[in-house]
């Protein structure tokens, strides 16, 4: 089963349409990364498939449960951290974990034997009895955190959810959502943040006015965004420009420093050419790397390229 | 356990209410507030009209009492959460906008009758008799529904400035209390000052009060509760119709 199947989603305020058509497949155990510009709808989405505002078409089945017709079943099975932090302020990190474990109908020992966990999970059991107002952004996040794990979500949506953290507290936050992720946990996280979505995510989507204009792995949409490869190779010997030009799919050798850049449109078939071209030629390989864009880099090309 | 079922949507509408009395109601402003703008509403008439007697204010003072202090923050709520983000983490929590009101409105009905019976109390210590206590407590309980679903009904309108919903509130309030028969008997006002209060649901309750206390009524007993039933009714549906329209305007 989907964790998540959004299938034409749309909507408009007043004349303005923030998501014009929108469907995301997550996959149950995966970490999907929400990926887009400022105004490109990522919020919008999120919010719908939350169940926070209905979408003007469009269906989202979360969990197996559409989330307009069936969306207390829906949400009981999601979690929710937003970016910037909704606890009550004027309530303790306690309290407001007491109150998510009533809203989500858990048993009174099982919520506290839960939030003891998660506070201590999270370096925050010595201020549970602390209004949140005094926590620090860090601190608020992390209990934002704890709150949307407390039910045990088989779903967990995430928006930017190290944004503007200390990297003790990002470090902390990302190494809980490996954990979860590894025990089965679906992780839907909106990010800018391109290193975190890279490292994170096995699929990410990338909005962009409204529409998704790319999804895959993040290492397919990187060499998927470049036609022409960069081999870059060392040998132990002086070896010539022409003859490695001259190999298979080779299109361009250049000299930089000790290292050759190789241009191929087929990466496979030139290493090959290399490893073939050594073994004629009596040299070894020192240093062998394939200059793959980041995933800024296919950020920027996808989205300039759907632009209109 | 069934999350969308009726007894855990009202086991977590109750959550709401617990939430709602610790950080509103408990406040020590908002309590002195509830207790002391009806009271000073009272000694302002009971000075400017000293020809009629406490058997006829103080029901008048219990009236105002429960109306001021059943929709004392309610139409607010809505907006101050929507304000600091914590309406949107309820509305992704599994909890229907039905049962988000309910436990809106359980939380001002705690208020309100919590506050209406120190007024209570302070009438039977100025010597007023008891004479039909299961009416008064029936008609208390029934009142304050009926009122905490007005103030409900006044939160429908999405905005996130809280003094909105509570001017709109002063402003329909305030005219009740002159047309409900709480400081001028129901018997002396023109035919068309009667057809208004025959409006109100402060005139109901107003008079179930005074039959508690003196025996008189100016409706049938009977007619009074059943009115105030079906008012409460209404505007309960209403209310809960209206902010399940409006709520995802406020996101």
């Amino acid at each position: 089963m989907n964790a998540i199947e959004a299938h034409h989603l749309r909507k408009s305020f007043g004349p303005v349409t923030a998501v014009s058509d929108v469907s995301i497949t997550v996959r149950e155990g995966e970490i999907f990364g929400f990926l887009g510009p400022n105004g490109a709808g990522k919020t919008t989405t999120t919010r719908m498939l939350n169940g926070v505002i209905p979408p003007d078409a469009g269906t989202a089945i979360i969990l197996g449960h559409d989330i307009r017709s069936e969306p207390v079943l829906a949400k009981q099975g999601f979690g929710v951290v937003p970016e910037t932090s909704n606890a009550y302020v004027d309530l303790t990190a306690w309290q407001n974990l007491l109150l998510m474990g009533e809203l989500y109908g858990l048993a009174r020992s099982r919520a506290v034997q839960r939030s003891s966990d998660l506070l201590a999970t999270l370096g925050l059991l010595e201020r549970k009895d602390q209004k949140v107002q005094a926590y620090s952004k860090g601190m608020k996040q992390r209990l934002v955190l704890a709150m949307a794990l407390l039910h045990e979500p088989a779903l967990l949506f995430l928006d930017e959810p190290t944004s503007g953290l200390d990297v003790q507290s990002t470090h902390r936050i990302l190494s809980l959502l490996r954990d979860l992720n590894r025990q089965g946990t679906t992780i839907f996280l909106t990010t800018h943040n391109m290193d975190e979505a890279n490292q994170l995510c096995h699929r990410v989507g990338i909005i962009l006015a409204g529409k998704i204009v790319a999804t895959d792995a993040p290492e397919k949409l990187k060499t998927a965004i470049e036609q022409v490869h960069t081999i870059e190779v060392s040998f132990d010997r002086d070896v010539s420009g022409d003859d490695l030009a001259a190999l298979t799919g080779v299109t361009r050798a250049e000299r930089t420093g000790d290292k050759w850049h190789i241009t191929t449109p087929d990466k496979d078939a030139t290493i090959r050419a290399l490893v073939s071209f050594t073994e004629k030629n009596g040299t070894a390989i020192v240093t062998l790397n394939t200059l793959a864009p980041t995933l800024d880099e296919a950020f920027l090309r996808l989205t300039q390229e759907a632009s209109p | 356990m069934n999350p969308a079922g009726l007894p855990e949507q009202v086991r977590r509408a109750w959550a709401i209410a617990k939430k709602d009395i610790r950080l509103y109601y408990a406040k020590n402003s908002v309590l002195i507030f509830g207790i002391l703008m009806p009271v000073f509403l009272f000694l302002a008439f009971f000075a400017g009209s000293s020809q009629l007697p406490l058997t006829f204010l103080f029901p008048g003072l219990v009236g105002v009492t429960l109306l001021f202090t059943a929709t004392a923050l309610s139409p607010a709520i809505y907006a101050w959460e929507g304000r600091h983000g914590t309406l949107e983490r309820l509305v992704s929590c599994p909890i229907t906008i039905e049962a988000m009101v309910f436990g809106d409105m359980i939380a001002s009905i705690l208020f309100g009758v919590g506050i209406t019976l120190i007024t209570v109390i302070i009438a039977l210590a100025f010597g007023l008799p008891l004479l039909h206590g299961i009416i008064l407590v029936v008609s208390i309980l029934l009142a304050a529904c009926c009122f905490s679903a007005i103030g409900m009904l006044l939160a429908a309108p999405p905005t996130s400035e809280p003094s909105t919903p509570m001017t709109l509130s002063l402003l329909i309030k305030f005219p009740l209390i002159f047309i409900s028969g709480i400081f001028v008997p129901l018997s002396q006002l023109p035919s068309w000052g009667l057809a208004l209060s025959a409006c109100s649901p402060l005139t109901y309750f107003t008079d179930l009060v005074r039959y508690s206390f003196t025996g008189e009524h100016y409706f049938p007993v009977p007619a009074d509760i059943l009115i105030l039933a079906v008012i409460t009714l209404a505007f309960t549906a209403g209310t809960m119709y209206l902010h399940k329209r409006t709520m995802p305007k406020r996101m």
